[in-house]
């Protein structure tokens, strides 16, 4: 007997009838995150280029909370193990499985961007605002690009659940969450970066 | 009674062997305590010469091992891995360009003081 459960049979069996033999969602899903590589590359070294050029405000020795990053740090990377999670979860066809750990994934994503909205309010209140200084503009544009995209992540990833609630996460079920888990585990990666380079990496 | 078709592996099916959850919590462990090694090595006084040095041999462990364990790299097809490692070492040439330009050029970048 055909059973949900059956129709959420991973699709990584499949064949693919392309002239790589690989779906060409995943490719272009790892073409777009190359390129992202090279847009959040030029973000990171045009911060690299300005950080110590803070003007009449505050430094970046001045302005980071150490502790209050790092806890965010570990809070996004935990929320790539929640990813990964959801992602077995499906290739096992536990639906109720997927959509806990999808939204334990978009929950610790909402209190990192949480975070970052508190970090950014500190930050102007003690001086340090977009067009301040060089460092600020540069600060703002690498950090702030990534929260965007971590937001974006979290809309795709409510937007997972409300498809499997509503049973739209049929055959293509499994790819669908590998290819926005792909994304969330970028977005992540993406921020391993920053926190050492724009964080943890001391100017002069 | 359905029968369970067993197909030949194929380039493309190297995939399918995705570690199991056991695994992935294995590697979020890993994870965590080299980030806590990082933000440790940062407060450490006297390690100036080290801190950089290890800040980024430990970012890069925690890069890897997302890219390989999370994003699956390790066990997808090895074209995917060229797509990102593309990007990424085109990122690199950008950011050396950009800071050969800059440096040659300070005053193009208002970075001359």
């Amino acid at each position: 007997m055909a059973t949900n459960d059956t129709a959420l049979t991973p699709p990584a069996h499949e064949e693919h009838h392309t002239s790589t033999g690989l779906d060409n969602t995943k490719m272009a899903m790892w073409a777009f995150l190359g390129s992202e590589c090279l847009f959040f590359g030029s973000l990171i070294s045009t911060y690299l280029l300005y950080r110590s050029r803070a003007g009449s405000g505050p430094t970046p020795g001045e302005i980071y909370d150490i502790p209050f990053t790092s806890v965010s740090s570990f809070v996004l990377l935990m929320s790539s193990l929640t990813m990964v999670l959801a992602l077995a979860a499906i290739q096992r066809g536990d639906e109720r499985g997927l959509r806990t750990w999808l939204l334990a994934t978009a929950f610790l994503g909402m209190t990192f961007i949480g975070g970052q909205v508190y970090e950014f309010t500190t930050f102007y209140e003690e001086g340090l605002a977009l067009s301040k200084s060089p460092f600020g503009s540069a600060f703002f544009m690498a950090t702030g690009f990534h929260g965007a995209h971590v937001t974006v992540g979290i809309l795709m990833l409510l937007a997972l659940v409300g498809m499997s609630m509503a049973g739209r996460l049929t055959v293509d079920g499994a790819r669908k969450v590998e290819l926005i888990g792909l994304y969330w585990h970028f977005v992540d990666i993406v921020w391993i970066v920053i926190f050492t380079v724009v964080y943890l990496v001391p100017t002069e | 009674m359905a029968s369970t078709e067993v197909h030949p592996p194929r380039e493309s099916e190297e995939l399918g062997h995705h570690p199991s959850p056991k695994k992935y919590v294995w590697v979020a462990i890993i994870l965590a305590i080299v980030t806590a090694a990082e933000v440790a090595i940062y407060y450490i006084p006297g390690i100036d010469a080290f801190l950089i040095p290890g800040l980024i041999v430990f970012a890069v462990l925690k890069f890897v091992m997302v890219a390989l364990y999370f994003m699956h790299l390790k066990f997808d097809s090895k074209l995917f891995r060229r797509l990102f490692v593309t990007g990424i070492v085109l990122a690199f040439v950008v950011f050396t360009i950009v800071l050969l330009t800059f440096f040659l050029r300070p005053e193009a970048a208002g970075i001359s003081g």
